[in-house]
């Protein structure tokens, strides 16, 4: 019952929108949705000669995949030694407090200083984004690793590799995913609105903007829907993975 | 105080053990002092104490997970500064990998040694049967009660063949219907596997249903008061008039030690 309930706001709102759309006549401000229905109906068509839904789907996806696997090849391995070596967390701490309040897409004119237009300046951005959730949740989850169970380890023989691998790791991996759900969560705002910045001709963000520049708040809206529905069929399956794999935490006494 | 074991045979020896905490104001304070006892092969001795008297310290020196400050731990002349094989402990509560299953739990040891899932299974079924857990093997801790979780640690620490178990009040957390059966359980396993226990307890009770020989310590710091033998042949009767005696002898001891603090 609970869960029906929460689809009573969307209807609302949709029927809602048509009333209004409607009512204010007016496709350059709020389209109706019979014309935004037709452009999500077909993604692989060309819109206004920038390529398909799909095909910038696509682009920005390959750009956020980049960028966060980037993040979260530094933030691991990084956030495991933080954890594990307060003279690593010691040395690191201080810095990367100082970078941390700045938001991800004030480094976008540095980036371009540096990586000029095209794809290094926007994974650059994306990095920027993920890296601190990642890296502070391996920190949290390395840290939360009982201290009972690395003893149990040395007690049965594990030497240090071992208890990193076999003790370590797996302890703070539900910390770790939910620092990586969290970080693609922050890619995927950071990959839009970098697109919608000068500079890229194709990607989701690049499209709703050449949209708007055109007028077409139909295929704006659409893309923004594209936008939120990958966004949260992402979110999902980072949900997914964490409820089969890592259901012992909260099931946890 | 050494006495030569004919082969086969261990001997653990605590010798003189001292061990000082530093407070956070700099003040050292002397958690144990001249801690000296030995143990003898297939020997159930429980450390019994005030809490507060060090004697899980005691235990984690002697299993390699903390330093003396003085004094030595030698387990058949070889001193002990670090885990080693020989040894087991089984923790207070909540010590399995949550993320294993109680198979996975088991042959942790096994696996770090790099035996082969034939073999682990083998174990498995071998220590479950030992701890009256079979047909759990696919479960995860938390699917198991708090008993069942310290059976599964008791398998795990077995696993690994040692020849002594050192056990930090593993009943503690437990009601005391569970505890009993599990101190009846424990001493049929000791019964089977013949290994030499170290077990820590704040249960006068406890130390007197399981225990050879008792180490009674004092309140910090840490010396040893008195040795007790238990006599008499398991199980022993909680309500017999032997049992009475060394209780109230014991429970007189550690009153005096708790009201020093007051």
């Amino acid at each position: 019952m609970s869960r029906r309930l929460g689809f009573v706001l969307p209807i609302l709102l949709i029927v809602g929108w048509e009333v209004a759309a409607i009512l204010v006549n007016n496709p350059f401000f709020l389209p109706k949705l019979e014309t935004v229905f037709p452009v999500l109906l077909s993604p692989f068509s060309d819109i206004l000669g920038t390529g398909s839904l799909v095909q910038n789907s696509l682009v920005s996806i390959e750009r956020v995949v980049l960028g966060f696997a980037l993040a979260a090849a530094v933030a691991i391995p990084l956030g495991i030694g933080m954890g594990r070596f307060p003279v690593l967390n010691d040395f690191f701490d201080i810095t990367l407090e100082l970078l941390r309040p700045v938001p991800p897409l004030a480094w976008v004119p540095l980036a371009l200083a540096w990586f000029k237009i095209g794809i290094v300046s926007i994974v650059f951005v994306i990095f920027i984004g993920a890296v601190f959730p990642i890296l502070l949740n391996t920190v949290d989850g390395v840290r939360g690793v009982k201290n009972t169970w690395v003893e149990v380890g040395t007690t049965l023989g594990a030497n240090e590799r071992q208890i990193l691998t076999k003790v370590v790791l797996p302890g703070a991996a539900p910390t770790i995913w939910t620092g990586l759900r969290v970080g693609f969560g922050i890619s995927w705002m950071c990959v839009v609105a970098a697109e919608i910045l000068p500079g890229p001709t194709s990607g989701l963000g690049y499209l709703i903007m050449y949209a708007y520049n055109l007028g077409q708040i139909n295929v704006l809206i659409a893309g923004i829907i594209v936008i939120g529905v990958i966004g949260l069929a992402i979110d999902q399956g980072f949900k997914a993975v964490e409820k089969r794999w890592f259901g012992w935490r909260r099931l946890e006494r | 105080m050494v006495r030569l074991e004919e082969a086969g045979t261990m001997t653990l020896v605590v010798s003189d053990v001292s061990r000082t905490f530093s407070s956070g104001d700099g003040q050292k304070v002397e958690a144990l002092s001249g801690i000296s006892f030995s143990v003898q092969d297939k020997e159930f001795i429980c450390i019994l104490g005030p809490s507060g008297c060090g004697k899980t310290t005691v235990l984690r020196i002697i299993a390699g997970l903390e330093s003396v400050s003085g004094g030595s731990v030698t387990v058949d002349g070889a001193p002990v500064t670090r885990p080693s094989p020989a040894m087991a402990m089984i923790f207070q509560e909540y010590s399995l990998f949550p993320w294993r299953t109680v198979e996975e739990n088991i042959t942790f040891g096994l696996e770090l040694r790099g035996l082969d899932r034939t073999g682990r299974a083998a174990a498995t079924q071998k220590y479950l049967d030992l701890v009256g857990l079979k047909g759990f093997e696919h479960r995860y801790p938390y699917e198991l009660s708090g008993g069942m979780r310290q059976r599964v640690a008791v398998a795990r620490a077995l696993a690994i063949e040692p020849s002594i178990l050192l056990m930090d009040e593993p009943f503690g957390a437990l009601d005391a219907q569970t505890r009993n059966r599990m101190q009846h359980e424990l001493l049929s396993i000791w019964e089977k596997t013949r290994k030499t226990i170290l077990f820590v307890t704040h249960s006068v009770d406890e130390a007197v249903f399981l225990a050879d020989r008792i180490v009674v310590l004092t309140h910090r710091p840490g010396r040893i008061r008195e040795i007790v033998t238990v006599p008499g042949t398991r199980p022993r009767d909680r309500t017999g008039e032997e049992f009475g005696q060394i209780r109230r002898h014991l429970l007189d001891m550690i009153r005096e030690e708790s009201d020093t603090v007051q």
